[in-house]
């Protein structure tokens, strides 16, 4: 019964890390027709800003990882401006693109910070939390909570908020949303600059559990990529589910065999579903 | 017959005097630089054999992120075949390239059912799987360490070919008649159905042409070449690791591609000679070449998006004005 709430504690830990990840990067698929490969790598930015705002220079937990959505969140929106606006929503060349961004912020995150040394980043809450028999560290857990207020935040934003509404909307349909004096331009923007910030957030809160490293991006975004297309891209409630279903096959798996196995189950789920439904599970929103 | 032979070979003097001359360079080639450049030669003409057979899958419409993997099903066949069961190089190279073959057929079951954006995807996720399973599964395939004692490919008994130059002509034949093969499939009915696939799916669909088929057999076709340039890998480098069929490899076949162009059948080859070229140029700024080649990947989509290739076509209405300038009748 223990083994049974240990496992289903990791598995929504997974799952909320997966969630923040892929809602990100569903958003700025949904709006851009982008698909951002360097999300991986604006996640490894903001973890990189944890490890020097927190790890180096002491500041609180919280503000060093405000800090690093609101810098990821900027660089997303810099790259939109210079990368991303060329690409004219054709999805090859975004994505070629982006593969092109890859190499760039790896090659200088290596020159600036070096590439051998570890990157330690301490736990910010290193208490042991115990939930009715089950315990993790209050640093894994964190990760349950800042995701559903940071999901939470972006729903209201996108339901509430006109700016947000527009954002659905030309999501759905770019030219009637165009007629009805929406821009697509400011609209890829805005969803860039939301989705790199997800991304930042992810890392920053990931750091203090994860290495550090400057290829720590290439695992995590195509975990990312698995959820959003089975979610349906641009569908951020299948996005959700999704991040729920390999979150915990994800944990499963790797409790009971191991994490190569876990990653093949998932690419075959993926393959499997997808030659099912080519559209994407959970279909368009 | 022979007025025939005759009659074509002067019509078409002037690309088979030119590529007799390729030839006769690529043949001297080897004897004017040093060792080290000879194994980058070998590697670069495994990599043509690679970006030819990618493009022979585009021209269908769909980018396969599955190549490199399966390149790494063909070294992996052969490493099994010729190290684990004693099998000769010059059968395994077939079968090995068959292997990667019949592998890509069961793929593209799944595979031919997604289009677009999934179809990159799922793709990515056959070939890794086929990658998780060679890190995973100890046997037969040696996990991370991959497998080693890959024999040299025998020939008679005179021709060493673990010396780097005779290795480079046994890849240059191997490459030239993988090319041939290609090229005549590109010009083929088979070829031209591939492009009206890519062109309009449905349009070809109402001709009668059988769109998943077709699309079958491009994935099929392109990974039995993908594994003969796996076979000439392995039994150069006498090992192969799953890493080295990894994401990355992946990555630089796109960006040899899309800065070649894919339009035509000489430009991906372009693209991955000039690069390679380029990057031994800045060997000694080494760690810098992802991000160079990072930038010009992203200023080649924004400037001339139809790759090196395109840059031929834009120059022409340039060239047209400076004949008409000269006096003379513009060429079309």
């Amino acid at each position: 019964m223990e083994f049974l709430f240990q496992t289903i504690l990791n598995g929504l830990m997974t799952s909320s890390f997966y969630a923040l990840i892929a809602v990100g990067l569903s958003l700025v698929f949904g709006v851009m027709h982008i698909v951002n490969f360097a999300h991986g790598e604006f996640y490894m930015l903001g973890a990189y800003t944890v490890w020097i705002l927190f790890a180096k220079l002491q500041w609180p937990f919280f503000l060093a990882v405000a800090a690093a959505i609101v810098l990821v969140g900027l660089l997303g929106l810099i790259s939109e401006r210079l990368i991303f606006r060329q690409a004219h929503g054709q999805v090859l060349s975004g994505f070629i693109m982006s593969v092109g961004l890859v190499f760039i912020l790896q090659v200088a995150v290596v020159k600036i910070w070096g590439l051998g040394k570890m990157k330690p980043v301490p736990a910010a809450f290193p208490e042991i939390l115990n939930l009715g028999g089950v315990s993790t560290s209050w640093q894994r857990f964190i990760v349950i909570p800042v995701t559903i207020l940071l999901l939470g935040a972006l729903w209201v934003f996108l339901d509430r908020f006109r700016i947000g509404r527009a954002l659905r909307a030309s999501a759905l349909n770019p030219d009637a949303a165009a007629l009805q004096g929406i821009s697509p331009k400011k609209c890829a923007a805005v969803a860039m600059l939301l989705g790199s910030a997800m991304a930042g957030a992810a890392g920053a809160l990931m750091a203090p559990i994860m290495s550090v490293h400057p290829y720590m991006g290439h695992s995590v975004v195509w975990t990312a990529f698995v959820v959003v297309i089975v979610g349906g891209p641009g569908n951020i409630k299948g996005s959700i589910y999704a991040a729920l279903l390999f979150g915990f096959l994800t944990t499963v798996i790797t409790t009971w065999i191991d994490s190569t196995v876990a990653d093949l189950v998932n690419a075959l789920v993926m393959l499997f579903l997808l030659a099912l439904r080519p559209e994407g599970v959970m279909g368009h929103d | 017959m022979i007025r025939r032979i005759l009659v074509y070979i002067v019509d078409n003097f002037r690309w088979i005097g030119w590529l007799m001359i390729l030839g006769a360079v690529l043949i001297v080639l080897p004897y004017m630089v040093r060792t080290y450049q000879v194994e980058v030669l070998i590697l670069l003409l495994i990599d043509i054999i690679l970006v030819v057979s990618f493009r022979l899958i585009t021209t269908t419409g769909g980018w396969s992120l599955a190549h490199v993997p399966m390149m790494g099903c063909g070294a992996y066949a052969t490493a099994l075949l010729t190290a684990g069961l004693g099998v000769p190089f010059w059968i395994s190279l077939p079968l090995s390239g068959l292997a990667a073959a019949v592998m890509a057929f069961i793929l593209s079951y799944p595979l031919a059912r997604t289009t677009g954006f999934a179809f990159f995807v799922a793709s990515f996720a056959a070939g890794d799987s086929l990658r998780l399973c060679w890190t995973r599964f100890k046997t037969p395939f040696g996990g991370h360490k991959g497998l080693t004692n890959i024999p040299v490919p025998e020939f008679f008994s005179s021709v060493d070919l673990s010396a780097p130059i005779p290795y480079y002509y046994l890849a240059l034949v191997i490459t030239a008649l993988c090319l041939l093969i290609m090229f005549r499939l590109d010009r083929s009915r088979i070829g031209h159905t591939f492009k009206a696939i890519s062109m309009n799916a449905d349009l070809s669909r109402s001709l009668g042409i059988n769109v998943t088929f077709y699309k079958m057999l491009a994935f099929t076709i392109g990974s039995f070449f993908a594994g003969v340039a796996g076979v000439l890998l392995a039994h150069r480098l006498w090992a192969v690791v799953p890493a080295q069929f990894g994401f990355v490899t992946t990555l630089y076949l796109l960006v040899w591609v899309v800065f070649g162009g894919t339009r035509t059948f000489h430009g991906p080859i372009l693209g991955v000679v000039v690069l390679t070229f380029l990057s031994e140029l800045l060997k000694p700024l080494f760690e810098w070449v992802p991000m160079i080649f990072g930038t010009i990947i992203i200023l080649t989509l924004i400037f001339f998006p139809e790759g090196l290739e395109g840059l031929g076509h834009r120059f022409t209405p340039w060239l047209d004005r400076q004949r008409f300038a000269a006096g003379d009748e513009p060429r079309h």
